[in-house]
């Protein structure tokens, strides 16, 4: 499966909508994902790619990893692959 | 000081899935100890134990339920469902922004411990699941019993070991006498029938391997169980103009430390925590007709019990009825004062004492009427539930009949 399948199946089962329902643009956010939400769904990422993710709930703007929208968080794992390859 | 009652009971265990299975259960006498089935069993030395075999956490919760409540806690909302369900009461206004929940609990998450640390240990992942805290820490039943029926009043988990649910039921009965608020949601729950939860109490060399046998002279040590139970503790009056049906009254409780050793029990502590209940509720000891003992099954308790008993009741003591119902549910630990009130309730409300099971043969150092292996019709004025924890904490709790 590539990555953004598997990241809208993430995020979508977290906001229990269809996968269909998400576009890149889609945000956690406008999908009502909450605190807790966010911090599974960055686990599921790992867990699904192996990869490490560096976010910390207190500063949730400062992270390098941009959690934002379907787009960023495709983008953000394809450089994390990169580097933790 | 205000009067308590209790209009609400549920509870799953070993012996019931609810208050009236559990009840049918104490009446016949039926075992729930059965042989233990999780990961790495076969690992362990003690392989029997009061599991709920069968219960299904997917037919209750969603799967993002699931993933915030450890066992001890699904237990404890289903315990809760069903008493709240029983006591008629709905929670809002100024009854929401009173009445709290405390529970007792020796070990909280302990199967969420156990797998996590399977997981980083074992297995070698450098990574758990965001929730591992919320789902195993000690208050979290309690938090989600407060979420789930919006009860904003004092809340907090009690942690005193296998004494933990008559502390806490003895801190909600006090928050309604002294009318702090007309009603609290009160009991505990425990549920540490996992590998790294019953490989931590081999070590102590206490556990039978075949059958908790209290009383009996050929006794061999305790079998832990697992369960919850939960009681809407209500003053009188308030439960009397909304009509409730009032199962019986609290009627007072006592707490004690030994101040001795760190498990070996005391009879002198034991029998100081009995008699000031008796004071506190301020009762007649020769009212008293049953005793749900805390029972235990190993050879230290049962005998120091035993004597407490027969120190603070003198002649009287001959009269009374003692039964352990740890031989069919075995020891729940943190939520075991909470099942055993159930044996008290029936004692009162139904004026059955239920059995100790799986007695064998007499103990001169117990010898007092252990109700052996058959359940018994006697009307019953007064009953008390003794727990006597690890660390020498007690908590005894004086029931009376309605």
């Amino acid at each position: 499966m590539d990555i953004r399948s598997k990241v809208i199946e993430i995020i979508a089962d977290q906001a229990i909508v269809e996968p269909s329902d998400l576009s890149d643009e889609s945000t956690l956010e406008s999908l009502g994902i909450d605190s807790l939400g966010l911090v599974e769904s960055i686990f599921e990422i790992e867990e699904a790619f192996n990869i490490q993710i560096p976010f910390n709930a207190n500063q949730p703007n400062e992270s390098p990893f941009d959690i934002s929208s379907v787009a960023t968080i495709v983008q953000g794992i394809e450089k994390l692959i990169q580097e933790q390859a | 000081m205000k009067r308590v009652v209790i209009t609400g009971a549920g509870t799953i265990n070993s012996i019931g899935q609810d208050f009236s299975q559990t009840i049918n259960s104490l009446r016949e006498g039926r075992c729930g100890i059965s042989s233990l089935k999780f990961k790495d069993v076969e690992r362990l030395s003690i392989k029997i134990g009061g599991q709920i075999h069968d219960f299904e956490p997917e037919r209750h919760f969603n799967r993002q339920q699931l993933s915030l409540y450890d066992r001890y806690t699904q237990l404890t909302l289903i315990a809760a469902d069903e008493a709240i369900a029983q006591s008629g009461l709905t929670f809002n206004g100024e009854l929401a922004a009173s009445t709290g929940v405390v529970l007792g609990t020796a070990g909280g998450g302990v199967s969420t411990w156990d797998d996590n640390y399977r997981a980083v240990y074992e297995e070698g992942k450098n990574r758990v699941h965001p929730f591992v805290v919320p789902k195993l820490m000690n208050n979290a039943a309690a938090s989600h019993l407060s979420m789930k029926y919006n009860l904003k009043g004092p809340t907090f988990t009690i942690s005193s070991a296998c004494a933990s649910s008559n502390h806490a039921m003895a801190q909600a009965f006090q928050i309604v006498r002294s009318a702090q608020s007309p009603v609290m949601v009160t009991g505990g729950s425990e549920s540490m029938l996992c590998f790294g939860g019953i490989k931590a109490w081999e070590g102590l060399r206490v556990m039978s391997k075949d059958a908790c046998r209290p009383f009996s002279l050929n006794r061999n040590g305790m079998v832990q169980g697992e369960g919850a139970a939960i009681f809407v503790f209500e003053e009188l009056e308030h439960a009397k103009r909304r009509g409730a049906n009032i199962i019986c009254e609290i009627k007072g409780f006592a707490m004690s430390s030994d101040a001795a050793d760190i498990v070996n029990p005391s009879k002198h502590g034991a029998a100081r925590a009995i008699s000031h209940a008796l004071k506190d509720a301020q009762v007649n000891l020769e009212d008293v007709g049953y005793i749900n003992a805390h029972g235990t099954g190993t050879a230290a308790n049962d005998k120091t019990e035993c004597a407490a008993v027969a120190d603070v009741f003198g002649h009287h003591a001959d009269k009374i009825m003692i039964s352990s119902t740890k031989s069919m549910h075995g020891h729940i630990i943190g939520g075991t004062g909470a099942v055993e009130l159930i044996a008290c309730i029936l004692a009162l409300r139904d004026g059955v004492i239920s059995p100790t099971i799986g007695y064998v043969e007499h103990d001169p150092e117990c010898a007092l009427d252990v109700v052996p292996n058959e359940a018994r019709d006697a009307k019953v004025k007064l009953a008390i539930s003794n727990a006597f924890a690890f660390g020498g904490l007690n908590a005894v709790l004086v029931l009376q009949k309605v």
